[in-house]
């Protein structure tokens, strides 16, 4: 067994110690009867040259980005990732290391953690970021939940159907044994109607959630919407795109009080959407209701400054019943790289990656629209993402044919949205080239359909 | 050495103009701004970011980094926590791009080999504990916790049952009773006897027709396997209630004994802890449910299926509880943990558990004799030994005694916790570690306890910093660097 040491000579010395005659005997207080009397019925032991060529093996029978052009988004993204992110979270002392309870042993960690919690502060506007959360959807559902008890409204929450459709179910899913009613708001022209919201933000209603860019990649009225939202008594939870805040406002600047996100976008690759980083941020008044762990800053005993994990009346481990939230991990390590990455990006960096995505996205969607094929399903502007209407509607074989070509040219949306079933989203980041977007556009235009369904493209 | 540039924050760091970062240049026909986007939604200022170069932002992580105990440079012996040798050959399988840029909504046929280890990843934990269904979705083990609390109140609701009540023995982890809450159930905490088992008496006091399930870890937190598991699992599925099992502690029982076998309706894995997922400083993990066939349908969708030769995800669930995240699973951590199991095998994960209770024992062999070990002699993967006497003898707490172990390069024991064993030192040495490694710690925590207590008192002395105030951290809170 490769990560053993005791040879049969320890064994003996320590079961010896131990006063007993075999290891088999230190498994006594297990009653027999519930043993297992056989092996476990497992593939046997791989040496590593033969677990190195397993897994490439596997590897080859997928197609990752990079080996097909990708366009796909819905809250997962193929954004360049700088070298020095990866030599950072590379260090064994940062991705072998537990949460930083004993902070005498843990400064490095924690001096990252809060400069972590101050560049999300910084990013997004609010007072106070924890130290993340599992993810974005995660994140947004801790966020319902923090928004109904901090306003003891436990009656309603509003959720446009412009928000992520698996953020949809996360919510519904976290508030199902709860007495928590949600209000899903319709959005025909793919962003929300503010004076349909102001229709139902009533009393009883403890949050509004708005994502910006939503689903779509549609900007909202932020404005507008929080303040419906506020001038009912309801918290405004924002779920908002990292990198959109190289350009866009931050959404402490709009009178957002919990802004949650998905940050994998900041030095984490796809990873088939896990294991990934959710972002919380909230305004001062609620930080004592925020899940996960805090760090903080404060003195030893020599009078030095130093960093500790603070606030844990909040968590788990101390209040158990009581506590804000059963989260007990954060994703320290991603933490780490969306920290390494804003700092490697700076304010400039961020800016021009932001200004990247915009322009390219709006030349893809320009060139897409050009064809009599395809109109853009939504007139509100867009940062990122856009949604193609086909006129055709044959979003499957569409797809299908430019998989072919050697690109992933969108998300099908009428697995989520039954009246889209004729639309697909694309996604174009700063990695995406001129040459990839009409390469993208000369594929998607060419894919024909004869008569009887035969999908053929010609190039 | 110790580099004095190493305290600056990044912000102090900072210096305008300087960047690390070049981006290439726009090779689109480029529009105003202000042509795409309206005025209202532009930020009116780049975020304040710091501007540094990038010799700087390595020198600064990197320096960082050093200031970090982590299980590839000190014995870390943080019982309940399973700080196990974390393999390289896992990091590298899972940072493969074949793995590490699949986009969660690509097609199924361009994601055949990533299904086969999600699929796989099903039946192994299927197998290893003796459940019929597998969800590989939650992202961390109390997000298995309630997850599956979740799935038992579906269940319940759908054979038109109201139950409310979910029992938690008074050593449990504090997820148990805050997951039961954040599922919607009232946690009711049940005692444990001095030997730290279950008590008979108050458990069949609270079990009733309002009981959904009783969450149980076993092997406990004090290192114990419950003798009485077999008659609890009775009785609460008597009352018609189910039995969730805590797995953070299956490193103890690989191969040896599988909670299926021994009632339980439903489980979750720390990969992170027992298939030597890394820990990262506090996440990622990941939190993988198995349960009973009657419960599968209640699972999150969607699970990875097999038709003939072809995997696929399947949605078709309808009485799946919904989803619990975005995306599949935390699929890094698994790919960590598939690698684990492969290259182990049935023999080699046994052998794990094996040399896990064999150093578990070993070590407690040698620490009763300098700290009082109140639950006896023997132990599964962890004990916990009590700094009670010690700190009546000479005002020596467990919390002093775990600072000072720092001083001579040893992570802290997991103190204060259970927190039914007063001055708790939890000690977990894994299977990946010495007998050497073993002695030398024994041996440090007995000249620890022999030390003048004023030592102790002000420990650690050798740490970047000394203990830290914090009263003030939380009175004071100084939650981000100024701007």
């Amino acid at each position: 067994m490769p990560y053993l040491y005791n040879t049969p000579e320890d064994q003996r010395a320590m079961l010896e110690a131990i006063g007993a005659g075999s290891i088999d005997e230190l498994f006594d207080p297990i009653p027999r009867e519930l043993k297992l009397a056989r092996l476990l019925d497992l593939p046997p032991a791989l040496s590593e040259m033969e677990l190195d060529r397993h897994f490439c093996e596997l590897s080859s029978r997928n197609r990752p980005a990079g080996e097909a052009v990708c366009f796909l988004g819905g809250g997962c993204y193929d954004h360049f990732v700088p070298a020095v992110v990866d030599a950072v979270a590379g260090r064994s002392e940062f991705y072998t290391s537990y949460t930083p309870y004993q902070a005498e042993a843990s400064q490095g960690n924690l001096q990252v953690v809060l400069e972590y919690q101050s560049l999300i502060a910084r990013l997004t506007g609010m007072d106070i970021s924890n130290a993340s959360l599992y993810d974005g959807a995660s994140a947004a559902a801790e966020a319902v939940l923090m928004a109904t008890n901090a306003t003891r409204r436990h009656g309603k929450i509003v959720v446009p159907e412009s928000l992520h459709p698996e953020y949809r179910t996360t919510i519904a899913t976290y508030l199902e044994n709860l007495e928590t009613e949600i209000v899903t708001l319709d959005t025909p022209s793919g962003v929300i109607d503010p004076d349909q919201l102001a229709e139902v933000v009533d009393q009883d209603v403890a949050a509004v959630v708005l994502q910006q860019p939503n689903f779509f990649g549609c900007l909202e009225d932020a404005e507008r919407i929080a303040q419906i939202t506020q001038e009912a008594g309801a918290l405004v939870i924002t779920v908002f795109d990292p990198l959109s805040l190289g350009i866009l406002k931050r959404p402490g600047d709009y009178g957002t009080n919990i802004a949650v996100a998905e940050g994998h976008t900041l030095g984490t690759p796809m990873s088939y959407g896990g294991p990934f980083l959710g972002i919380m941020a909230c305004d001062k008044s609620l930080v004592r209701r925020m899940p996960g762990r805090i760090a903080g800053k404060t003195v030893d005993r020599r009078g030095n400054d130093c960093y500790v994990l603070t606030m844990q009346t909040r968590e788990q481990h101390i209040r158990r019943e009581k506590a804000t939230s059963n989260v007990c991990t954060n994703q320290g390590l991603f933490a780490l790289r969306a920290t390494v990455y804003l700092s490697q990006l700076g304010p400039q960096g961020l800016r021009e990656t932001a200004l990247l995505c915009l322009q390219k996205s709006h030349y893809a969607a320009e060139q897409l629209c050009e064809q009599q094929r395809f109109s853009l399903a939504f007139a509100a502007p867009t940062f990122k993402e856009f949604v193609i209407r086909d006129a055709e509607n044959r979003v499957e074989e569409l797809l299908k044919s430019s998989l072919s070509n050697g690109f992933l040219a969108g998300v099908p949306l009428g697995q989520w949205y039954p009246n889209l079933s004729d639309c697909f989203l694309v996604a174009v980041t700063e990695k995406r080239t001129k040459e990839e977007i009409d390469a993208l556009v000369c594929s998607l235009a060419s894919a024909s359909v004869s008569a009887d369904g035969h999908v053929g493209a010609s190039h | 050495m110790k580099n004095t540039q190493d305290t600056h924050t990044i912000f102090e760091l900072s210096h305008p103009g300087r960047r690390a970062a070049r981006l290439p240049a726009c090779d689109v026909p480029e529009r105003e701004i202000t042509e795409l986007l309206p005025e209202t939604a532009i930020a009116d200022e780049p975020p304040a970011l710091p501007e540094l170069s990038e010799p700087a932002v390595i020198r600064h992580f990197i320096n960082l980094s050093t200031q970090n105990m982590s299980v590839d440079t000190h014995f870390y012996p943080l019982g309940s926590c399973t700080m196990k040798y974390n393999p390289k050959r896992n990091e590298r399988a899972a940072a493969m791009p074949g793995f590490a840029d699949l986009h969660p909504y690509q097609p199924a046929e361009t994601l055949q080999g990533m299904f086969h280890v999600l699929y796989e990843m099903q039946q192994y934990l299927q197998e290893i504990s003796g459940l019929e269904a597998c969800s590989l979705q939650p992202a961390a083990g109390a997000h298995g916790e309630l997850t599956a609390l979740l799935v038992a109140a579906a269940y319940f609701r759908d054979i038109g049952e109201q139950r409310t009540k979910v029992l938690v023995p008074d050593n449990a982890h504090g997820t148990n009773p805050a997951s039961a809450a954040m599922g919607g159930f009232e946690a009711v905490t049940i005692k444990t006897t001095a030997d730290g088992f279950v008590d008979m008496q108050d458990l069949a006091a609270k079990l009733d027709d309002q009981l959904a399930v009783l969450m149980i870890t076993n092997p406990s937190t004090l290192g114990l396997f419950e003798p009485n598991m077999q008659a609890i699992a009775d009785q609460v599925h008597a009352q018609g209630g189910l039995i969730y099992l805590d797995g953070a502690n299956m490193n103890a029982i690989l191969g040896i004994a599988r909670p299926g076998d021994f009632g339980a309706d439903m489980q979750h894995y720390n990969p992170h802890k027992t298939f030597s997922g890394p820990h990262g400083g506090g996440g990622p993990g990941a939190g993988p449910i198995c349960v009973t066939e009657k419960l599968a349908p209640y699972l999150p969708a969607p699970v990875v299926r097999k038709d003939g030769e072809r995997y696929f995800l399947d949605f078709e669930m309808p009485r799946s509880i919904g989803r619990v995240r975005a995306f599949f699973a935390n699929v890094g951590v698994l790919l960590r943990a598939y690698a684990y199991i492969r290259t182990h095998g049935p023999d080699g994960l046994r052998r794990i558990s094996e040399h896990a209770v064999l150093n578990a024992n070993y070590l407690l062999s040698r620490v009763k004799h300098i700290l009082p070990v109140p639950q006896g002699n023997r132990c599964m993967h962890e004990f916990v030994a009590s700094a009670s006497d010690i700190k009546h003898q000479k005002n020596v707490s467990a919390m002093d005694i775990a600072k000072r172990l720092l001083d001579f390069g040893y992570h802290a024991p997991t103190v204060y916790f259970p927190l039914t064993v007063p001055e708790a030192i939890m000690i977990e040495p894994t299977e990946t570690e010495s007998k050497e490694t073993l002695d030398a710690f024994a041996e440090t925590l007995f000249r620890v306890t022999e030390e003048d207590a004023d030592l102790l008192h002000d420990a650690p002395h050798s740490t970047a910093i000394s203990r830290p105030d914090e009263v003030r951290a939380a009175r004071q809170p100084v939650l981000s660097f100024p701007g």
